[in-house]
């Protein structure tokens, strides 16, 4: 490589280089705000998932009407997984090229993905209680403790709304993007879903009580690298 | 000479890991027996291979710091050969697995699916799921620059997601797998001495194997692609 060159490669380096992280409260609630006030306007995506968490539903109770504590938890955690990557598949996917470039002029990218994270985290939450609100209504409850259940499918719901943030923020600069997100998605969830199932066993029955609160510290670890990281390598998806 | 000492290393420490891990005493294990000896080739595959997928993610990282598209062809081609690697440990371990958890009695899909069923494997399924999905991610972003950025963070992303709860999770969930305590082979107790005498130079043969098939992959990698790459 020429000189010349290395030198504009530097500048064009330069330019994607934020240290540290800008992070003003102020922008990231008004770009909150903006996601909240759109979904409110054009409820079509918000009813669209209720839609689908519904018909789902209704579809497994055709199936198999009142299933036993195993199927019944299998059958919630395969449910979350596929309203989480509906949910949040259009996060990224609705903001047009002219849109970003927008936000670019009014906001660090730091900024925009922690405001992206948390509506993310309300959508889920709120998906989260209508999934367990359809189960319960037409599956039965054949939870032992159900205060723990609900408590563990909040942080289900937190850990799988935030993976997938970030997956949608990758699988949008590609093709195929609704696609690409379950292929990239499902390895990467996976460890975490295979332990949100097993920490949920422990709401089921008596026996499973050991080590529960190393695994829930775990998955808290777990959701705060995403953010982490989130923060850390969002920037470099944000310029094209 | 400089330049090819560790490719004549590495020779050396295959032909005495082939040859020694053949003909070398072995601790007798009665479930074992002589497929003890396959450690020498199995357990190194996926050693190699966390070695290689590990040396991708630094490059990934350097690509990010210096947006440099030679380290991108590096990341990309440690993760291909890590890859490969990770193919061959999943052989080696089924035919491992064919002699030792197989139950001859029942039939042969009867064992496949309780061997399937291993939480080690599912974790190595996965973090070989992951690298697909890396190449699956590159052939779809068509833009030079902006395939080496994505995918550098993606590489990333999902090593530092895939990787501790490929090590934590296995601990939690009962298994056949050896290491359930810690990492298996690397704890000196749960290997043997005359074991590791062939273990370790095996280690690092295989993956300066790897090392060096990536090395020769990078060269024909920048030689086809030198045109843009010098501009």
């Amino acid at each position: 490589m020429n000189p010349g060159a290395g030198d504009a490669f530097r500048k064009h380096a330069d330019s994607f280089r934020i240290n540290p992280p800008i992070l003003r409260l102020h922008s990231i609630i008004s770009l909150f705000k903006k996601d909240l006030l759109l979904e409110l306007r054009q409820q079509y995506a918000f009813y669209g998932v209720m839609l689908y968490v519904a018909s789902t539903v209704f579809v497994l109770y055709l199936a198999i009407e009142q299933p036993e504590a195993e199927i019944w938890n299998a059958l919630f955690w395969v449910m979350q997984l596929f309203v989480c990557i509906n949910a949040v598949a259009k996060s990224f996917l609705q903001e047009s090229g002219g849109r970003m470039l927008y936000f670019h002029t009014i906001a660090s990218p730091a900024e925009f993905v922690v405001a992206k994270l948390l509506y993310n985290l309300l959508l889920m939450a709120l998906m989260n209680v209508l999934t367990l609100g359809l189960f319960m209504a037409f599956m039965g409850d054949p939870t032992y403790d159900l205060p723990t259940f609900v408590g563990i499918s909040f942080l289900g719901a937190m850990g799988l709304s935030l993976v997938f943030t970030m997956l949608a923020a990758i699988a949008s600069k590609a093709m195929q993007q609704a696609s690409l997100m379950a292929i990239l998605g499902f390895p990467v969830i996976l460890p975490q879903l295979l332990l949100l199932m097993r920490l949920s066993k422990t709401a089921f029955a008596e026996t499973f009580t050991d080590g529960i609160s190393l695994q829930v510290v775990l998955l808290l670890a777990l959701d705060l690298s995403v953010a982490i990281l989130s923060v850390i390598l969002f920037p470099f998806l944000w310029k094209d | 000479m400089r330049k090819t000492w560790w490719k004549i290393l590495c020779v050396c420490l295959l032909v005495y890991a082939v040859v020694g891990g053949l003909l070398l005493p072995v601790p007798e294990i009665r479930q074992l027996q002589e497929t003890i000896r396959n450690l020498y080739y199995h357990v190194c595959m996926w050693f190699a291979m966390m070695i290689l997928f590990t040396t991708s993610v630094v490059y990934s990282i350097r690509h990010l710091r210096t947006l440099d598209i030679r380290y991108d062809i590096y990341a990309r081609e440690f993760a291909a050969v890590g890859l490969i690697l990770g193919l061959l440990g999943y052989a080696t371990g089924a035919i491992w697995a064919a002699y030792t958890w197989a139950d001859p009695n029942s039939p042969a899909y009867a064992s496949f699916g309780s061997i399937v069923r291993e939480p080690k494997l599912i974790g190595a399924a996965m973090a070989i799921l992951v690298y697909f999905a890396y190449f699956v991610l590159r052939d779809s972003i068509s833009d030079i620059d902006k395939k080496a950025r994505v995918s550098a963070v993606y590489n990333i992303f999902a090593y530092a997601m895939l990787f501790p709860s490929i090590w934590i999770i296995p601990r939690l969930l009962p298994s056949l797998h050896p290491g359930q305590e810690g990492n298996p082979a690397l704890n000196f107790n749960d290997i043997d001495a005359r074991m590791r005498m062939v273990f370790y130079p095996a280690v690092i043969g295989w993956t300066l194997l790897g090392v060096w098939i990536t090395s020769l992959r990078i060269r024909i990698s920048l030689i086809k692609e030198k045109n843009w790459l010098n501009g």
